[in-house]
């Protein structure tokens, strides 16, 4: 089946088998590998992407539902070779280890911040309840993500 | 700790931001499964739904009438080359795929190689395989009775299912002790199988060159140059030399254990890969990577403790179980089966010690390596602070006054514990009343006594644990007898910047920023002018790898006498350029100046530029130098950890209010990096008290096998951790240092457990078994009558 969508602002298209799961499109197909796989359930959240701004798990969704939407993936949040806030929040508050989860984590916080400019800690707690981390216990994720809304109201983004 | 160098430098004591963060935050590191190479095949297993049955057939035709599908790999195919077997790290053997019966559910039983992933998923999906299920053992206890089946029928006059018994310590004199206590102890602890559930699967894309018979792997492996000694001691009657095998283990998202062992799928796409001359890629999912891979724990203990009248420990007795699974695919040093389970005398003085440990095959697969530990040192802890809390309880004396009178105290140091370890350094009683300080521990007692005169269920719990890291020396410590040394190799370039290469490596540690810290405070050189690499074979020098915590204590320390092997050459080239004595030198981080007159002086970046242009004659061009540390002996990282959680008296569940984690790993390299880790560290250590198990129905069933029954805390259940630190150096560590990567894994769950205990003290209960799950304390509180 044949699949045009938009990618971080980029035109692509591809032949795909009707079962192929959007991961794999933007991962094999496109080589954009930024976008990890973690557990293939929908539980672990290392596949986040953005589509019509909203995330979702790119492994429990096919390609073809992805035909004429806009995606938005990791690769997407540096701009004109700017940083987006939470890629440097996520840098200065050590909210990284392996860096597995980090996208993930990344896409999720980018649409909750629009939607909630200045979060508490709880509310950036259950934002990221979807997205699974072992390395870091999360409390410099939640740091990094306040970091970013910061630096947001600051208007560094 | 005092700074040495400037922020510019950035040498140790520096929250320098890392290195490796550039790539990751823009989605730009390289894992495993991002390499993807022209005509790369892909391969994947066919699993078993039985916990031990015979073969009867394996039908591949339907898996080869599909588009794609190229082969479907057996046993059977292996058994031409003798590769259906291998040995696991401790010299059990291992079915790379079988060719007789099945061990355990989730075993591979076939691979099929196919020129995409969905159709070697479909070839995988349609290959047929008929069984006859044979008797399943599953309990351990059962394995070891007269009369169990016998799995192992590979081994000859093999006639039960008992691997080895062990034990360690004075049996006599801890018998004699007990015989004249005052008060004992006694408490089955089971540790149940867990897995350390890295967020990235294990993998491989295994490349075969016939041309220039070079086997190149990128694997998702924790320790890159023993694999490339093992493939080549394994293979070599199929022609694999070890200088024609490379192993690159590029950027690993999370390791924790898991990635040590060699699991049957890396061997079976380098085999396809050597019979097909194609680039094979395997990379598990995440079911087949809890249900198959390497877990960590399964220790059924029998503990006891015994005091004086004044509650002086005197002695501690241990009977363990190992439940191994089909075979010992544990990760310990060769000399120890249990590990270093004899640190189990923790952080007290205790005068005599027994430990006896029995490892036995049950129908599961196989393991027994560490779950981000120092081989079985959180079980050692576990065992330990739960015993000393228990009798504590038991003498009715509060649990940290009875931690603090029976402490090893910092004058008996170096110690020589009663199962034979020389502790190095500790100050355990500093820590944990600086933990008692920090959390506020005499109002947390009067705030509990208020509460419980309410009916509400408060705890608080400490776990005051000694870890020991850093394997090891080379007397005692070797894997598969490749002695556990580790290395650094420094080349220092003309225009003063650097490149240094180790034999570990990182899986979110952090080491390209902290190893080049270590070489920034030893050289100068800034943190930012030296590049750091590991897990390369073909580059980096041989280490034995990352795990266990030894990259600091290890290959740090290598990189501190690499380094100043360096800085010997520097010095007499610097002489030689300031036409004076060695002797009438002095060394600063970054320069050499003349005692007396210090505006004569030479940087480290004058000195490299001339060992390269103006050196003096005699002497070598370059400046390089490169250690194979060999450690004297091992680090004790130690803490004390207070944890305080609420137990709704309805439904059972537990709550971490706050915790508390006072950690002392002797100087630190990078703070942010080590809040970090023991952050992470923690997150490890509440997963298993509170939710991770894998279980086994009687007939061998996994319980536990995906993400949707075996439980990783998110950001909503993982509590807003509190650290703090004392520094008590390690004597002898180059740097002082000691390692901390898993000394929260290690220390976290007594604590819980612990606190949990208190809790529900005063209505009897004396002991839960992690992870405490609300049904678990419901079902006590329905028993004690608390709730309905």
């Amino acid at each position: 089946m044949h699949v045009n969508l938009t990618i971080n602002g980029e035109q692509y298209e591809a032949d795909v088998e009707p079962r192929l799961l959007l991961v794999h499109l933007l991962r094999d197909v496109l080589r954009l590998t930024g976008t990890h796989i973690g557990c293939d359930t929908t539980h672990c959240g290392a596949c986040t992407i953005l589509m019509d701004g909203r995330p979702v798990k790119s492994c429990t969704m096919f390609a073809v539902q992805a035909r004429g939407k806009q995606l938005m993936t990791v690769e997407g949040l540096e701009q004109n070779a700017k940083l987006h806030p939470l890629q440097e929040g996520f840098m200065a508050e050590h909210g990284l280890q392996c860096g597995y989860c980090t996208p993930g984590m990344l896409m999720t916080s980018y649409a909750f911040l629009q939607k909630n400019p200045k979060p508490s800690e709880d509310d950036v707690r259950w934002a990221i309840s979807g997205n699974l981390c072992r390395c870091t216990g999360y409390v410099n994720i939640v740091k990094a993500v306040q970091h970013a809304a910061a630096k947001i109201a600051q208007g560094g983004a | 700790m005092e700074l040495k160098t400037s922020p510019e430098v950035g040498g140790m004591g520096h929250s320098i931001k890392r290195k490796e963060d550039p790539r990751f935050i823009r989605g730009k590191g390289t894992y495993v499964d991002d390499v993807q190479l022209p005509g790369m095949l892909y391969l994947d297993i066919v699993r078993n739904p039985h916990a031990h049955a015979k073969i009867v057939k394996i039908d591949t035709v339907k898996a080869l009438a599909i588009k794609g599908v190229l082969a479907v790999i057996t046993g059977k195919d292996l058994e031409k080359y003798n590769l259906h077997w291998m040995p696991t790290l401790m010299s059990d053997t291992q079915m790379v795929l079988p060719v007789e019966k099945v061990m355990y559910q989730a075993q591979e039983v076939a691979a099929v190689l196919a020129t995409s992933r969905y159709a070697a998923a479909d070839g995988a999906a349609a290959v047929e395989v008929q069984y006859d299920p044979l008797p399943v053992v599953v309990d351990p206890r059962k394995a070891l009775e007269p009369g169990a089946p016998v799995l192992r029928t590979d081994k000859k006059d093999k006639k039960d299912n008992h691997i080895w018994h062990w034990e360690w310590g004075d049996k006599g004199a801890t018998d004699r002790a007990f015989g004249e206590a005052a008060a004992t102890v006694k408490e089955d602890i089971y540790l149940p199988r867990i897995h350390v559930a890295s967020i990235e699967t294990c993998g491989c894309v295994a490349h075969f060159d016939r041309v220039n018979d070079k086997l190149t792997v990128w694997m998702t492996t924790q320790a890159p140059h023993a694999i490339r000694t093992v493939f080549a001691l394994v293979a070599g009657h199929v022609g694999l030399a070890e200088h024609k095998i490379r192993i690159i283990s590029p950027d690993i998202g999370g390791g924790f254990g898991g990635k040590v062992p060699v699991y049957p799928g890396y061997v079976i796409a380098v085999a396809a890969s050597v019979l097909t001359d194609k680039p094979v890629k395997w990379i598990e999912d995440r079911m087949e990577n809890l249900q198959a891979d390497s877990f960590a724990r399964d220790y059924h203990i029998t503990a006891e403790l015994a005091a004086r009248k004044d509650g002086t420990l005197t002695a501690l007795r241990i009977k363990t179980l190992a439940d191994h699974g089909y075979t010992d695919a544990a990760a310990n040093p060769s000399k120890f089966p249990a590990g270093l389970f004899h640190v189990c005398t923790g952080s007290y003085d205790l005068k005599a010690a027994h430990v006896e440990v029995d490892g036995a095959y049950t129908n599961k697969p196989p393991g027994g390596i560490a779950y981000r530990c120092s081989f079985r040192v959180t079980e050692a802890v576990h065992t330990i602070e739960r015993m000393v809390d228990l009798m504590a309880h038991q003498l009715n004396i509060d649990p940290a006054d009875f931690r603090m009178k029976n402490f090893v105290k910092p004058e008996q140091f170096p110690y020589k514990s009663a199962l034979g370890w020389e502790y190095d350094s500790g100050n355990y009683g500093g820590a944990l009343k600086k933990a008692m300080d920090t959390i506020g521990y005499a109002d947390l007692r009067r705030e509990q006594a208020e509460k419980r005169k309410r009916g509400q269920l408060m705890g608080i719990g400490i776990s005051s644990f000694t870890e020991i890291v850093g394997a090891g020396p080379s007397k005692h410590f070797d894997i598969l007898g490749l002695k556990m040394f580790d290395s650094c190799e420094i080349r220092v370039h003309p225009t003063g910047k650097a490149i240094a290469r180790f034999g570990t490596k990182s899986q979110g540690q952090g080491h390209e920023t902290t190893y080049a810290q270590i070489l920034a405070e030893e050289l100068g050189i800034p943190a930012a002018d030296i590049q750091v690499e590991e897990g390369d074979t073909d580059t980096a020098p041989y280490g034995l790898g990352t795990y266990a915590s030894r990259s600091t204590p290890v290959a740090g320390a290598a990189a501190a006498v690499a380094a100043r092997k360096v800085r010997d050459k520097a010095r007499k080239i610097a002489a030689y350029l300031l036409e004076v004595a060695e002797d009438d030198l002095v060394w600063e981080p970054g320069k050499f100046s003349v005692k007396g007159a210090p505006n004569k002086s030479k940087t480290i970046q004058d000195i490299a530029f001339a060992a390269y242009t103006n050196h003096p004659q005699g002497m070598e061009a370059g400046l390089e130098a490169v250690s194979y540390y060999d450690p004297p002996n091992l680090t004790y990282p130690f803490g004390s950890y207070i944890c305080v959680v609420d137990v709704d008296s309805g439904t059972g569940e537990v709550k971490v209010r706050r915790f508390v984690a006072i950690d002392d790993c002797g100087n630190i390299i990078n703070p942010m990096i080590v809040q970090g880790q023991v952050h992470g560290g923690l997150t490890m250590g509440l997963a298993p008290a509170l939710y991770e198990e894998i279980s086994y129905d009687e007939i061998g069933n996994i319980r536990g096998g995906s993400f949707i029954d075996y439980l990783l805390p998110t950001a909503v259940e993982t509590p807003k951790w509190e650290t703090g630190h004392t520094v008590t150096p390690s004597p002898h560590h180059p740097l002082g240092a000691k390692g901390v990567g898993e000394s929260a894994t290690v220390g976290a769950p007594a604590a819980i457990a612990n606190a949990v205990v208190d809790a529900l003290w005063h209505l009897g209960v004396r002991h839960i078994d992690i992870p405490i799950t609300p049904a678990k304390v419901w079902k006590l509180l329905r028993e004690k009558g608390v709730t309905e």
